[in-house]
């Protein structure tokens, strides 16, 4: 025990000593660099300075007021923009009720608040009241009522509340509601957008080429004399096929739903091409459940058969395959036909060329899995002139917003 | 026992898991027969693959040691870990599924639409995920070391090796016949051997295991001590003793020791005469052996009640917040297959955990020493060699031994995939199947390390901690956020943060042997009986008290999780055909 102590004793002297040298070294930088920065940095004059102070609170105010004006973001922006005034107390209101109430005095001045907001609903101009409160200690002795206004008009009131009147709270406060409209009408901008990009969506679901129709019952025709049976079968996978593909409702659906549509296909496409098209499947059953943009396969498989079969007498070789992993799910579509050079399909999916018989439905998908799971997510295509075309698919197992709906209905034959 | 045969045993199941993870896809889908490559996943396949996973090396090795331990009243092991499955087949499975969810976290957003709750979600789920992890790996650490007698961490890097190899190879494609395999792999590894050793014990005259006394040396018995060992006696007890026992060398004297307690170390022979009734044994070390002996009571008989609810909360409210049974409920293609999976899950779960309690009965009489060396996770690998010996028993043994690593390969690696897929999607920054890999290496680095560093807790105590943390964090959130309108985000977060963040802390606190003894410790190495009502009070209050943040989408959402999938297209389909119909007439 003895000879331990002095040995820690000395351990813990010098580490005591690092510990103090590194604090004072850190606390000689501090130092160091307060002074580099007094000294280096011009923060401007008071007022410059208190300019920034406004357009920071400003500008902290503005994203919840981006949600439009709901109770929430009204809540959450009454508290800035009433540091921002520096009034008693503010209050954001639509039309017909008080949204958020920031400051005292919400007990008894709320409800008529609402009927001052009335008055100046009317006129559409801001005003200056007095609030003819009858209790002693409140403060809020006069009313600023400023309109918030939309594109369709006015949408709400904005009311700040001071001691006593005063020229500066009406302008700040008619000049702040003015600020607020613009927000809101920013907001009904974003709303628009995204109103915009699903109709885009729904525009851009997949339609069936006219030509696959014509080819598919002149190829049912082929059959109905030689092979009644087979034209029965074929004319039902027609049936299911374009029940499929022109239904409303929903933009998404299964892996296990697609392929199937995808069978259909090319049980149809199989009585044009014959023993020329031949086709092998690889599927995770683990991934058959995963939700996935409506038709967004089915056009890939055309376009491998249109590839394959089309431009070429050769045999063709379609493999579609699905994997797990992980959080996602890997589908690959691959074809050995005339492939496609690397630029031309860049100009395609940019959309410069539109896609004749080199495949309409790819620029599609692309844009609508984008627009779906985000950029990252966008189809890896692999190609070279007379090298076939490989297609490489990333789908997330869930994404916020995605749900299949299944069209529950079982194929008629077994 | 032969190492060669029980070597070869575990690398055939090894090489056999993998073949089967590789080769399993194309064998059985690549086809140009799309009604056969659609075929979703049937409720009995997912429920074997589901049971596969489930069954991990608590319930292969863990469950018939306990019993050999502490006799019948661990029967409520087993009896948790299946009744799990009602209360998940009750109110989880299907709604979960409805949900579209793939993980947990996924679930958390959809229902409250809120990213804070995901990743809060995804804190516990890696947190589960780990302390689950852990002891599988030592599990496969104490079967190797009593196999072939390598050190005890050997088996849980040639686990983290075989599955992050496997997946970076690409292999595992097909994850559901795997997992489906090693069920049926698991139960006949303990069926069979459990007829042969039943008709030994039968042929013996059928001796009946005592539980009520202790255990008894059946005959001449010599132990050699891995560890200090304290022998608590309550009669005089004679031994020859080759080490030191009370501070005092012996060489193959005999030593009458008297009643009360005696400390003998590590290394120490202790041989025992026939008739001899077994010492009760506690480690010096600490937490490692008490809680060996005395798993439920935390070293003091009054808790043992408190200890029973608390284990029986945590296993039943567990299950349903496990990472890798959670994901699996995504391969079923509606709520309905779900619905019907989980029941066979319970009948598959509830058929094998028949065999583990009679390995440990059949320990107790035939090999009662485990109790005294801390082995006791080992009855079910040695029993074999002691009841029937020659070639016959070292075959068994072999059996045994590749069922158990089928145990700690399936759960591990499905463990490992539930984690690695919740960091690729919410923590690691770059996505695609290089940054899944990278995932997998972190999802099994850690908590190896983990098992190399942390003490030894009997293998089915710690997966008891961690459906403990399971229970208090996932079960407030599943159970509410599917039957109760009124939950918000916020709410979700401080149930999650309040229940779970206690569970975890005190189940933490425990592994660390931070835990003052008696009560405080009893308190928190059960954690679930009072953090799980805490989980769900904070949810439900501070929820009442935020009512007007419920999300938005909540009605919708609900509709949903508990309408069947048809339903909800037969109603969007409905006015369409009318007046399609109408038009045509």
């Amino acid at each position: 025990m003895t000879a331990v102590c002095p040995a820690l004793l000395a351990v813990l002297a010098v580490a005591g000593a690092v510990l103090l040298l590194g604090a004072g070294w850190a606390a000689g930088r501090w130092q160091a660099r307060r002074g580099e920065r007094a000294a280096g940095l011009d923060l401007g004059t008071p007022v410059e300075r208190a300019t920034f102070h406004t357009l920071h609170t400003a500008s902290l105010a503005a994203p919840p007021l981006r949600a439009g004006l709901t109770e929430d973001a009204a809540r959450k922006a009454a508290r800035r923009l009433r540091s921002l005034l520096g009034t008693e107390a503010l209050c954001l209101t639509d039309r017909e009720s008080v949204l958020a109430w920031d400051g005292p005095g919400a007990d008894h001045h709320e409800r008529r608040a609402m009927a001052r907001v009335a008055v100046m609903l009317e006129s559409g101009r801001s005003q200056s009241v007095r609030t003819e409160c009858q209790r002693p200690d409140c403060p809020l002795k006069w009313a600023v009522v400023a309109p918030l206004t939309g594109e369709d008009g006015m949408l709400g009131a904005l009311v700040a509340y001071g001691s006593r009147e005063s020229a500066v709270l009406v302008r700040a406060a008619t000049e702040v509601a003015r600020w607020v409209s613009v927000q809101l009408e920013l907001s009904e901008l974003d709303r628009s957008r995204t109103r915009l990009m699903e109709a885009e969506i729904k525009a851009l679901r997949a339609q069936i080429s006219p030509h696959f129709i014509f080819n598919s019952l002149a190829a049912i025709a082929s059959f109905v004399r030689t092979d009644p049976e087979h034209a029965r079968e074929l004319l039902l996978e027609f049936a299911d096929f374009t029940r499929y593909s022109f239904r409303r409702h929903g933009d998404f659906t299964t892996l296990a739903e697609e392929l199937r549509s995808i069978q259909q296909y090319l049980a149809l496409a199989g009585a044009r091409f014959g023993d020329r098209l031949k086709v092998t499947l690889q599927v995770a059953p683990e991934v058959l459940p995963v939700a996935l943009p409506f038709l967004c396969l089915q056009p890939l498989v055309e376009n491998a058969v249109k590839h394959g079969l089309e431009d070429s007498t050769e045999e063709c070789r379609i493999t579609i395959t699905a994997q797990d992993a992980g959080a996602e799910a890997v589908i690959t579509v691959e074809d050995n036909g005339v492939g496609m050079d690397p630029a031309l399909l860049r100009r395609i999916l940019a959309g410069e060329r539109g896609g004749s018989s080199s495949g309409i439905g790819l620029p599609n998908v692309d844009e609508r899995i984008r627009q779906v799971y985000g950029d990252e997510y966008g189809p890896v295509i692999e190609t070279g002139v007379g090298a076939g075309m490989k297609i490489t698919i990333r789908i997330p197992k869930y994404r916020a917003g995605v749900h299949s709906s299944p069209s529950g209905h079982q194929p008629p034959h077994p | 026992m032969n190492q060669t045969y029980a070597l070869t045993a575990v690398a055939v199941v090894v090489v056999v898991t993998v073949l089967v993870g590789a080769l399993g896809l194309r064998i059985s889908r690549t086809t140009s027969d799309f009604y056969v490559a659609s075929r979703t996943v049937g409720p009995r396949l997912n429920a074997a693959a589901i049971s596969g996973e489930y069954l991990s090396a608590a319930s292969f090795l863990g469950v018939a040691g306990l019993v050999l331990l502490q006799g019948p009243a661990m029967l409520w092991y087993p009896v948790g870990y299946t009744a799990g499955y009602v209360v998940l087949l009750a109110l989880v499975a299907a709604p979960l599924r409805r949900s579209g969810a793939y993980t947990l976290p996924d679930f958390a957003e959809a229902r409250l639409e809120s990213q804070a709750v995901r990743r809060i979600a995804v804190l516990f789920v890696v947190g589960v995920g780990w302390l689950y992890l852990l002891p599988q790996l030592q599990g496969a650490g104490l079967t190797l070391e009593i196999l072939t007698g390598a050190p005890h961490w050997v088996g849980g890097l040639v686990v983290a090796f075989v599955v992050s190899a496997a997946v970076a190879a690409g292999g595992m494609r097909s994850i559901t016949f795997v997992q489906a395999f090693q069920y049926w792999l698991k139960l006949t590894a303990l069926l069979v051997p459990a007829f042969f050793l039943l008709a030994a014990w039968a042929g013996d005259g059928a001796p009946r295991a005592t539980f009520d006394a202790p255990a008894v040396f059946r005959e001449h018995t010599s132990v050699t001590l891995a560890e200090d060992v304290r022998l608590s006696l309550d009669e005089p007890l004679t031994v020859t003793v080759t080490g030191q026992v009370d501070g005092r060398g012996y060489v193959a004297a005999p030593l009458t020791l008297a009643p009360g307690a005696h400390s003998v170390r590590a290394h120490a022979r202790l041989e025992f005469a026939p008739d001899t009734p077994v010492p009760d044994t506690r480690a010096e070390s600490g937490l490692g052996v008490s809680s060996w002996s005395e798993p439920l009571s935390g070293g003091r008989p009054e808790h043992r009640l408190y200890a029973t609810y608390g284990l029986i909360l945590a296993t039943f409210l567990g299950t349903m917040g496990l990472p890798h049974v959670a994901v699996r409920f995504y391969t079923s293609p509606n709520g309905r297959a779900a619905r019907r999976t989980t029941l066979v899950v319970l009948g598959l779960v509830g058929a094998f955990y028949l065999l583990p309690p009679v390995y440990g009965a059949l320990g107790r009489i035939y090999a009662p020493e485990l109790a005294l060396t801390g082995d006791a996770d080992a009855a079910v690998l040695v029993l074999p060699e002691r009841m029937l010996g020659g070639l016959l028993g070292e075959l068994l043994g072999a059996l045994l031994a590749g069922g158990a690593f089928a145990a700690f390969l399936s759960t591990a690696s499905g463990l490992t995939m539930a984690v690695a897929g919740v960091l690729h999607q919410d923590v690691l920054p770059a996505r695609g199947v290089r940054s899944f890999r990278s995932a997998v290496l972190v999802a099994i680095l850690v908590p190896l390390g983990g098992s190399v560093a942390a003490t030894d807790v009997p293998v089915a105590d710690a997966v008891g901690l961690a459906f403990a943390v399971s229970a208090s964090s996932f079960c407030p959130l599943l159970v509410l956020g599917i039957w109760w309108r009124g939950l918000t985000p916020q709410g979700a977060v401080a149930g999650l943060v309040t229940g779970g963040g206690a569970a975890l802390s005190a189940v933490l606190a425990t592994r660390t042997g931070l835990a003052p003894a008696g009560w405080t410790h009893t308190l928190l190495a059960w954690p679930a009986v009072w953090s799980v009502p805490l989980g769900f009070l904070t949810m439900v209050a501070v929820s009442l008290a935020t009512r007007s943040r419920i999300p938005a989408g909540t009605a919708a959402t609900l509709a949903r999780l508990h309408l069947p999938e048809n339903v909800a297209v037969d109603r969007a389909w409905a006015s369409p055909r009318r007046s399609e119909g109408e038009g045509t007439r």
